[in-house]
């Protein structure tokens, strides 16, 4: 066990190296000068110049990536080449929007997905059960603006049939006034919650009908219990492992995901300043960004990974 | 030992009575399901307009008219007009031309890079797959839109890079599944059977082993087209799709958007026009998975799903 998560955490680390390779090339790929980028059509050659020494783009590009690189090691992500904050700092303002707007939205996914995935699997021989199904696979097929935009005409304020919930921005004074806050946060999460509730709602299904159709069903039905009660005890806990990582991997997706949603809602949240920085091509931002993201999700991987080693006792057995 | 043995035969698709009809089997199989029937309905209308609006659309693309904007539905604009008089079918009509090429595109580049990197890294050795694996598993970690606007921040955004994005996305997902089917096909009797008749090791992933990836293969590569359509719909968005003069569906989306305060209604079109096709590929990419699935074919009864 303790090999395994040495050998997870090795494999982490190398992920994160590899990652910030790619964010790194990627980016520098082109031929242009960065630093007349940076500069604008209209700097002149002496502000160009200036632009190069100051953000170290004179160096040969391996020294400049390892810069970068060692920075990241401590946490620094270096300066926005447009408001020249610390991009960590950035972040970190941005998260206290997209964090709990992620866990909101989760929660609503869960909330819709779970029970109703749960139903319709086990009324999977019913007419309702397989609407519910079908209406599952329809949200999951439209694109999330568009979920976005038919809750704003229903319920947002201005344009909605019922006009009750903000559809645009988020407090200027960010969480001063809670109440606000959070109910600038309510519509975006719902049209979250609806688009990852419905692939939940999929994914909880197969998986329910899955551990139905396994002998130790048939076993405890023939110890007196009836199929509901049978699959409720024993088939829906067997399920809620690969459904758990599901849940996971939704929330790792999320962390990028939630770009358009934060830019119909006028959110200003990770999102749309990713989307503020490509269109400034403000590279260093982008770069640090990026990294910061793609570390997460491949955080999220690795606790998931762990946990199943944890939980699943067959899967213990196998590697030792 | 002999059922092993029958097992290992009826494992193998069926192909003598595709080669005597005109329809393939797995495809008069896929229409015979309900939701075979409706994706491929839909699919080809989808099609056919591509293939129309090459040569026709009722009102020239660029035509404005701003006296005419905001027109509502009428026979003469089936769907009314957007805010400076542009015909909105005709647009939708247009835009599907850039769905089939996307989805299409996309589809393609995630199925070589998906069979190519599964297929080897299952096949190699395990010291020498173990680079291809990692490789495969940190790129997964990118979330396709992230991909999109990495691309977009060097190359500018367009069409071009919602393709790519989706292709290397979907096509990292794809390696993986594709790997862990190939082991778990590798490890099964039929294989063995194989094996030890002599069959050369690449005639045997040609003719037992890819005929058994084919059912997933065709279910995630529907996915995949879906996933490209609606990357398409919120890259254009965000601007780094479709841009403003090109017909798409995003496109018309993105506009509708913009003026929802003004004429809500008009947002509804493309959002069902997309939701319709995604949905109707999706059901298709299941159906023909069924149709293929060596193991539902004996009279085998199937869920359903």
């Amino acid at each position: 066990m303790a090999l395994y998560v040495l050998r997870r955490l090795g494999l982490f680390a190398v992920g994160l190296f590899i990652t910030s390779i790619i964010v790194f090339v990627v980016l520098r790929v082109l031929p242009g000068d960065v630093a007349q980028v940076i500069g604008g059509i209209k700097a002149t050659p002496e502000q160009v110049a200036d632009i190069r020494v100051r953000y170290g783009l004179d160096q040969p590009l391996i020294v400049q990536y390892f810069d970068w690189f060692g920075g990241l090691l401590h946490g620094d992500l270096g300066r926005s080449l447009i408001t020249n904050s610390p991009i960590q700092n950035e972040l970190a303002e941005k998260l206290a929007v997209t964090l709990p707007l992620c866990v909101l939205g989760i929660v609503v996914a869960v909330v819709i997905g779970i029970p109703l995935g749960v139903y319709a699997a086990l009324r999977h021989d019913t007419r309702f059960g397989q609407l519910v199904g079908y209406i599952a696979q329809a949200a999951a097929a439209v694109p999330v603006l568009w979920t976005g935009l038919l809750l704003i005409l229903l319920v947002g304020k201005g344009v909605g049939l019922v006009s009750i919930l903000p559809s645009q921005g988020f407090p200027l004074d960010g969480w001063a006034e809670p109440g606000k806050a959070i109910a600038a946060l309510i519509l975006p999460a719902l049209t979250i919650g609806i688009v990852e509730g419905a692939a939940l709602l999929r994914f909880t299904r197969s998986a329910v009908l899955d551990a139905m159709g396994q002998d130790y069903i048939r076993t405890a039905m023939s110890r007196g219990l009836t199929h509901t009660q049978a699959v409720l005890q024993h088939g829906v806990p067997n399920a809620s492992l690969s459904v758990l990582s599901v849940i996971g991997l939704q929330i790792a997706s999320l962390i990028g995901g939630t770009v358009v949603i934060e830019t119909l809602f006028a959110l200003p949240g990770l999102g749309s300043k990713l989307v503020t920085d490509v269109g400034n091509r403000d590279l260093i931002s982008v770069q640090g960004t990026i990294v910061v993201l793609t570390a997460l999700v491949l955080f999220i991987g690795l606790a998931i990974d762990i946990a199943h080693r944890v939980i699943d006792p067959r899967q213990r057995r196998v590697t030792s | 030992m002999t059922s092993q043995r029958a097992l290992a035969v009826s494992y193998r698709p069926e192909r003598s009575r595709a080669r005597r009809t005109l329809v393939p089997a797995w495809l008069s199989r896929t229409w015979r399901r309900p939701h075979g029937a409706f994706g491929l309905v839909v699919v080809s209308i989808v099609l056919l307009a591509a293939a129309v609006s090459l040569f026709w659309t009722p009102f020239p693309l660029l035509q404005a008219n701003t006296d005419q904007g905001w027109l509502p539905p009428s026979p003469q604009h089936l769907l009314g007009t957007d805010q400076i008089g542009r015909d909105t079918f005709s647009w939708l009509l247009a835009g599907s031309r850039t769905t089939v090429l996307v989805a299409a595109a996309a589809t393609a580049l995630a199925a070589v890079i998906g069979i190519l990197l599964g297929t080897v890294s299952a096949s190699l050795a395990p010291r020498l797959a173990e680079p291809i694996v990692v490789l495969v598993d940190i790129v997964v970690a990118f979330p396709v839109l992230l991909i999109a606007m990495l691309l977009a921040t060097t190359f500018g955004g367009s069409i071009l890079v919602v393709w790519v994005a989706v292709g290397i996305g979907a096509g990292v997902n794809l390696a993986r599944i594709v790997r862990s089917e190939i082991t778990r096909i590798n490890a099964s009797d039929y294989i063995l059977a194989s094996r030890a008749a002599g069959t050369g090791s690449f005639s045997r992933l040609l003719q037992h082993v890819l005929p058994n990836v084919a059912p997933l293969l065709a279910v995630q590569l529907s996915v995949t087209a879906g996933v490209a359509i609606l990357a398409e719909s919120g890259l254009t968005f965000l601007g780094y799709g479709a841009s403003t003069t090109e017909a798409s569906w995003g496109r018309v989306l993105a506009d509708a958007q913009k003026y929802i305060s003004v004429a809500p209604a008009s947002v509804i079109w493309p959002g069902i026009v997309i939701g319709l096709t995604v949905l109707a590929i999706n059901l298709l990419g299941d159906a023909i998975g069924e149709a293929l699935d060596p193991r539902l074919q004996s009279g085998g009864k199937t869920d359903g799903d």
